[in-house]
């Protein structure tokens, strides 16, 4: 599902210069798979699944989703593979205010070629125990709702592939554990491979593979000698 | 979800910002419709000057424009009158026996055919300078109301709302009949049956109650400055006192006849004057033979109203009114600005939400058209609550413009496209009730509004498709 080959990004640093962030030989996900990335603050977690959703460029390498190599795309072929092929929960959930929960769901599918389906929005809402918060507005929601709401967005297009950066950072304990259930029970269900960043090691130990960042990225191994 | 509909949550979302700006641009829009309607209206009216059935004035020497102004929209400033022999040049000897009649031969003298007869479809002629309250009094002949033609050329161009025409000499009221225009009737409350006095050169202490003048008449709206006109018997016009031109050995008004109303002797040829005459040719070479036939000589001139009105308008109305429609386009330009301002100034604010968008799927012209969208709600609804404004205040304050001007404003009267442009749309579709109104230089308003609405949107717009999505989805929410 997911191959990653000598993949290189590196930012501008204030002096001029570039600074490598990302260094990862090899890393691989196969069809239905559910893995967690662990690692410290700032050691690269969300630049690597911005650099997989397509929202970024790597310098070099190549990011082969569902057998379609998206560092090599245009902006435009990026922008419908993120609408098409991949879902996306944020750490801060980031549902648009202006709409409902129900809408946000919409919205998810407003972007990709295919019709809006109404119908999978009210059933993903209900699958995450939100029948009756279809109208509400997310200022009126708990964080746990919006997560959900998040997470019911992130699968309204089918995705082959769901990314979830720090799902459960902003959640308290007690819904940490319904949301991890419900994105992994989800993601078995339609047989979508998940590909989940944390740095909870409460969440990360639930999952079978668990890669620590430090070691998939040449960059952050460099660092760790070199302190 | 749709562009529009997302766009739309947005100005909602922002429901205080997007009303204040909102409502800067109708009040912009409401200046532009106001002008381009009162001006617009007020011109037509003005230049619509086909419908009044002459195409020459023949009037004293002078300014040509006063001559105009003074005959057709009874403004400005009276003019010196014309002998009545002048007018006669005007009439064939038959007119001028049919006309004459009831004046004794020997006060006539001997009609012939008028030098220009043969060129004149008809002449009415026009004697003014008195005034009932403020408006104009015109002494005519009954045929003002005769030969004047509706657009079809067969049907009256005026009719009666109420009453009948004034008689040459009516058995119960003489020489002393007059009809009363839409407007005078309707500010005045004057009915059939009243009697007036009029004034001497609108001088109150100078009433001329030694002739009252009994109303028969009301004329239907006719749209043109004739509704804020009183008509009066030219024979009685010349019988009051101080009207006659004075001349040795004559004497005025003697008695004939002992009816119940006893009929004076009409006022002999030589003490009488017109002011103006009215002239249709017959055809269209006729007004450039008599115009410069009568301007060589010293007794009137001829002016043609259409040429003055035209000259009057590119000289002054038309300048005045570019001025006016450049400084209320630039309040519009104004509004636009602060639809810039207030979209982007949301936009640091928006950065996440467009960031999230994108990292949805939608394309990078998909969030400049939400916000190029966003920008277009904002100016066209406003600008479509400031159209529906201008009309409803200036069909509220119609009654008003109306009783000052004569200019009549309905609710779904339209600014009439320049004269310029009804050269290339037929008359017929411009005439038409149902189409007309929507050839209207109104229907530019709308267009315009989306053209300022994405120059003034172009901005944030491109910083929405700009937007770093990584660096906005990473910084704090």
């Amino acid at each position: 599902m997911l191959k990653i080959t000598n993949l290189k990004k590196s930012f501008r640093s204030p002096d001029g210069g570039r600074m490598p962030i990302l260094d990862v030989p090899q890393f691989n996900v196969a069809a239905a798979e559910q893995m967690v990335i662990v690692g410290r603050s700032g050691c690269g977690k969300s630049t690597l699944l911005h650099l997989i959703a397509g929202i970024g460029r790597p310098d070099s390498g190549d990011i082969n989703v569902n057998g379609l190599n998206i560092s090599r795309l245009s902006e435009e072929g990026r922008d419908r593979f993120r609408a098409e092929v991949m879902g996306y929960v944020f750490q801060t959930f980031n549902l648009l205010q202006a709409f409902t929960a129900f809408e946000n769901v919409v919205l998810g599918m407003s972007f990709s070629k295919g019709r809006v389906d109404r119908d999978r929005a009210k059933e993903l809402l209900k699958r995450v125990g939100l029948s009756h918060r279809l109208d509400a507005y997310p200022r009126t929601m708990s964080v746990g709702e919006q997560q959900r709401v998040a997470v019911a967005r992130a699968l309204a297009n089918r995705p082959k592939l769901l990314l979830a950066d720090e799902p459960t950072a902003n959640v308290d304990p007690a819904n940490q554990q319904s949301i991890v259930d419900l994105i992994r029970e989800t993601c078995q269900e339609e047989e979508i491979a998940l590909v989940m960043v944390t740095h909870a090691m409460e969440v990360a130990e639930q999952f079978q593979r668990v890669e620590p960042l430090e070691k998939l990225n040449l960059v952050a191994q460099a660092r760790k000698a070199h302190a | 979800m749709s562009i529009f509909q997302i766009a739309w949550r947005s100005v909602r979302q922002r429901a205080l910002a997007s009303g204040l700006t909102s409502f800067s641009m109708g009040l912009g829009v409401l200046l532009v419709t106001a002008v381009l309607l009162v001006h617009g209206m007020v011109s037509k009216s003005f230049t619509d000057i086909k419908d009044l059935g002459y195409n020459m004035i023949a009037g004293a020497k002078g300014g040509k424009l006063q001559l105009v102004l003074n005959t057709t929209f009874y403004l400005s400033e009276p003019v010196e009158n014309i002998p009545y022999t002048f007018y006669q040049e005007f009439l064939t000897k038959a007119e001028q026996e049919k006309e004459l009649a009831l004046m004794a031969p020997e006060k006539r003298g001997d009609l012939k055919d008028g030098t220009y007869a043969k060129n004149t479809e008809f002449a009415i002629p026009v004697c003014l300078g008195d005034y009932y309250q403020n408006y104009r009094v015109v002494g005519t002949l009954p045929k003002f109301f005769e030969d004047f033609k509706a657009g079809n050329g067969t049907d009256p161009r005026y009719t009666f709302r109420e009453g009948r025409n004034f008689k040459a000499w009516d058995e119960e009221h003489g020489y002393y009949e007059a009809v009363v225009g839409y407007v005078v009737a309707k500010q005045t409350g004057l009915k059939i049956g009243d009697k007036i006095a009029a004034s001497h050169g609108g001088d109150p202490n100078d009433v001329h109650t030694d002739s009252p003048f009994t109303i028969v008449g009301i004329l239907d709206p006719s749209g043109t400055p004739n509704d804020r006109a009183v008509f009066i018997n030219m024979e009685g016009f010349y019988l009051m006192s101080g009207h006659a031109k004075v001349e040795e050995n004559e004497k005025v008004g003697a008695e004939i006849g002992g009816a119940a109303v006893k009929r004076r002797q009409p006022l002999p040829i030589k003490q009488r004057e017109v002011t103006a005459v009215l002239v249709r040719t017959s055809d269209p070479f006729s007004p450039i033979i008599i115009k410069n036939r009568v301007n060589e000589g010293n007794v009137a001139q001829i002016v043609m109203p259409v040429m003055e009105i035209t000259s009057l308008f590119e000289l002054i109305v038309t300048p005045i009114q570019t001025l006016l429609l450049v400084i209320t386009v630039l309040i519009c330009i104004v509004s636009g600005i602060s639809i810039l301002v207030s979209i982007y100034n949301s936009m640091n604010d928006r950065k996440r939400e467009i960031a999230v968008m994108r990292a949805l799927g939608a394309r990078r012209t998909t969030v400049m058209g939400i916000v190029l969208t966003e920008s277009i709600i904002l100016s066209v609804g406003g600008g479509i609550l400031g159209w529906m404004g201008a009309h409803i205040l200036l069909a509220c304050a119609s009654p008003t413009i109306e009783a000052q001007t004569g200019v009549q404003i309905g609710l779904f009267d339209t600014a009439p496209l320049p004269r310029r442009l009804e050269v290339i749309v037929p008359a017929a579709i411009i005439e038409n009730d149902w189409i007309g109104p929507f050839f209207s230089l109104e229907l530019l308003i709308v267009p315009s509004l989306i053209l300022l609405a994405v120059l003034v949107g172009f901005l944030p717009a491109y910083t929405a498709y700009r937007t770093d999505v990584a660096e906005a989805l990473s910084s704090s929410p």
